[in-house]
């Protein structure tokens, strides 16, 4: 076993991981924009998407509903599987999540609110209020998950106290939306169950812009990242300046799940699952490469699950957060029995 | 006289209560300082402290006439590394991995690592014979290979300081022997300075160039292991109420045994001390004699037995301890008889052998049978 062997044996591995995420991704991409109600003939995909085709009812359906929807799933599904990294980094425990530590849930709790009351009198609201009301809900939930990790050491108790959170988010949320107008009920209803249904190209050009660039950023902090990984005072000793990497850490996945929640409610289980699988595939946490791959893993996750959504049951259409939970819990609860195997 | 690294009435302590007060290190390039002390005495807050993981509550650290306050993150980086006894937390990690984390400082904003970085790796590793690790799981290696592993990782960020929580425990005793084996070896060869923790006072006392002990409020001493390790001064650093220190061999003693010393025990040369031991864990009281000062079992018994009848170092045993020996002699009813030949010096003993057998005293080879 030489050394170049091993170090070409491993980026062997990570080409293929990153390999195979590409062909998913595109697969799923093609998937997405042929099935559904109408089925799209694989040829006739290709013409659409280079704005040949001559059936303007296929055209409309994928250009105007299935593309957004899908750029939805790929931006927002990253998102969220870097926003679990960020998370399960900051406060070293693999099943931290925006969904399970209650930030998914608090910033629907403000941005239902915002609704809420702005529907009530505007009949609309910009895509760039709803991200910045997620985003202060996801900092309420987020500081006071913090008081609680300052108070209990234990790290299962954070995640039970941020269970909690997200069930008395949830439960208020339940009930500013019984008692909202009725027009707005539907679309409050459907959204606050999570869905990437009803997203528009001006939705999707907001979400770009914030996930793009916030996961950019993410990725340049891998290097801190990486030390950080180790704990605090080896980070520090590397010369990591901690307690503004700390905050970065925390506005960073803040942004990311808020910019989620914003546009498509809580969704469970991808934060988790995916960095999970991701770091499994690949056989190494480093965040210079994982980055990207989550990213990746989170957007074909996301688009596998909404696939479902909303072919499973067609024409009825199932929530988001149901499928990824069918899909995702099953690898948390395999992940924590391989802990409880190790230790 | 100039120094490379010292403290100058440093406080360290949590929260702002101050813990130790007036700290004054002085160390020059490539000394090797230990700390010792009792547990929890603070010896961890003053490391914290002058890695600056700690806030110190006032005073000033310098490294190279800087003071640490005036250094950022980065720039302490180049200067100290850190062994800590935290457990680090990794995961999917080889020890090639672990070990180039120290490059972390000299990487650039990617941390991706350069042909030298490489070669800086695959340095510190050989230096702590550890290079053939590099593809292990680093939670799947033993406690002495991964303190190696952590060691080469502080040295591959090429410091001027290395700072070492109790880096030797959990070890067994080659990769004591051998962990500060190499650390002699990088502060003599590399000019690396080192500051460490150390329950260990046989190594402090034979890797150290100098030592300080912490106890409580106060640096108690600070200065050469000669001077610290005194018998008196260990005893009172740890409390040693239930067994005693020896400076010589830096070894301890378990308790003398208490009470009326009924059995008198001839021995010298070294023949004593396993007997000596007998007694001492069957707790049965104790005399040794006739011995030189300059006898090893001399320095075992003065630890273990009740009394002992000594002569000068060099010299053929007098009368007066002769008579001495046999007084005591005559109030026990067992002699333990170790030696087999007799020479000049201590041909007294077999005139006392002679007498308690005459006396009618039970006579033994060993302590065994007591």
């Amino acid at each position: 076993m030489g050394i170049p062997n091993e170090a070409a044996r491993r980026h062997l591995r990570y080409c293929i991981t990153i390999a195979l995420l590409l062909i998913l991704l595109v697969g799923l991409f093609l998937l997405n924009i042929g099935l559904g109600s109408v089925t799209v003939a694989i040829g006739d995909i290709g013409k659409i998407l280079l704005g040949q085709g001559e059936n303007l009812t296929d055209h409309d359906i994928i250009w105007k509903i299935r593309l957004p929807r899908m750029m939805a799933g790929i931006l927002l599904g990253g998102a969220l599987a870097l926003s679990g990294f960020l998370l399960q980094t900051y406060f070293n425990n693999p099943i931290a999540g925006p969904y399970v530590l209650g930030i998914s849930s608090g910033a629907k709790l403000v941005v239902a609110l915002v609704m809420v009351i702005a529907l009530g009198r505007y009949y609309t609201v910009s895509s760039a209020v709803l991200i910045s009301a997620a985003f202060v809900g996801a900092m309420i939930t987020m500081g006071f998950v913090l008081l609680v990790a300052r108070v209990v050491q234990r790290s299962s108790m954070l995640i039970v106290s941020g269970v909690m959170i997200g069930y008395i988010c949830s439960a208020i949320t339940d009930f500013i939306i019984t008692f909202a107008d009725e027009t707005s009920i539907v679309n409050l209803h459907n959204w606050s169950n999570g869905t990437f249904s009803a997203t528009s190209w001006e939705d999707v050009r907001v979400m770009a812009v914030v996930v793009v660039i916030t996961s950019f950023i993410v990725f340049l902090m891998s290097k801190p990242i990486s030390a950080y990984q180790f704990g605090e005072s080896y980070a520090q000793n590397m010369g990591v300046n901690i307690r503004l990497f700390r905050v970065l850490l925390v506005l960073l996945s803040s942004v990311l799940c808020a910019g989620v929640t914003a546009f498509a409610g809580p969704i469970s289980f991808v934060g988790i699952a995916v960095p999970h699988l991701v770091k499994s595939l690949l056989g190494t946490a480093k965040p210079l490469i994982v980055i990207p791959a989550c990213f990746c893993g989170g957007a074909i996750f996301c688009l596998g699950c909404d696939l479902i959504a909303r072919t499973a049951f067609a024409p009825l259409e199932l929530s988001i957060s149901s499928v990824t939970a069918v899909f995702g819990a099953p690898v948390v609860i395999g992940m924590m029995l391989r802990k409880k195997e190790r230790a | 006289m100039e120094y490379f690294f010292r403290t100058s009435r440093l406080t360290v302590g949590y929260n702002g209560k101050p813990l130790i007060k007036d700290i004054e290190i002085r160390l020059q390039k490539g000394q090797i300082l230990t700390l010792i002390g009792p547990n929890g005495s603070g010896k961890s807050t003053i490391l914290k402290s002058i890695t600056k993981y700690l806030k110190s509550i006032c005073g000033t650290v310098y490294i190279d006439n800087r003071s640490i306050d005036d250094m950022n993150d980065r720039d302490m980086s180049y200067q100290v590394s850190v062994v800590l006894t935290e457990r680090l937390r990794t995961e999917l990690m080889t020890c090639e991995d672990i070990v180039a984390t120290g490059r972390y400082p000299y990487t650039g904003m990617l941390g991706i690592l350069s042909r030298r970085d490489k070669v800086q790796v695959r340095k510190a590793m050989e230096l702590v014979n550890a290079w053939e690790l590099k593809e292990r799981d680093f939670t799947q290696i033993s406690d002495g290979q991964r303190q190696r592993i952590l060691l080469a990782r502080a040295i591959c960020q090429e410091p001027q300081i290395i700072v070492l929580d109790e880096p030797t425990s959990f070890l067994d005793i080659r990769f004591k022997l051998e962990l500060l084996g190499i650390l002699a070896t990088m502060a003599k060869e590399h000019g690396i300075t080192v500051i460490m923790s150390l329950h260990e006072l046989e190594m402090a006392q034979k890797v150290s160039d100098l030592v300080m002990c912490v106890k409580g409020e106060t640096i108690t001493h600070f200065g050469s292991p000669r001077e610290i390790f005194q018998k008196e001064l260990i005893g009172e650093l740890y409390e040693l109420v239930n067994g005693s220190y020896n400076p010589l061999f830096g070894s301890f003693e378990m308790e003398r045994p208490k009470g009326d010393a009924k059995v008198f025990v001839i021995a010298g040369g070294g023949t004593g001390v396993a007997q000596y031991r007998v007694l001492q864990k069957k707790r049965i009281p104790f005399v040794a004699g006739i011995l030189h000062e300059n006898d090893v079992d001399y320095q075992i018994a003065s630890d273990l037995a009740s009394e002992v009848v000594v002569e000068k170092g060099f010299q053929r045993i007098g009368e007066n301890t002769y008579q001495k020996a046999l007084q005591r002699l005559k109030s026990c009813d067992t002699v333990i008889n170790c030696l087999t030949s007799y020479g000049e010096m201590n041909e007294k003993n077999k005139e006392l052998l002679e007498t308690a057998s005459a006396q009618g005293l039970n006579i033994l080879e060993t302590a065994d049978a007591l």
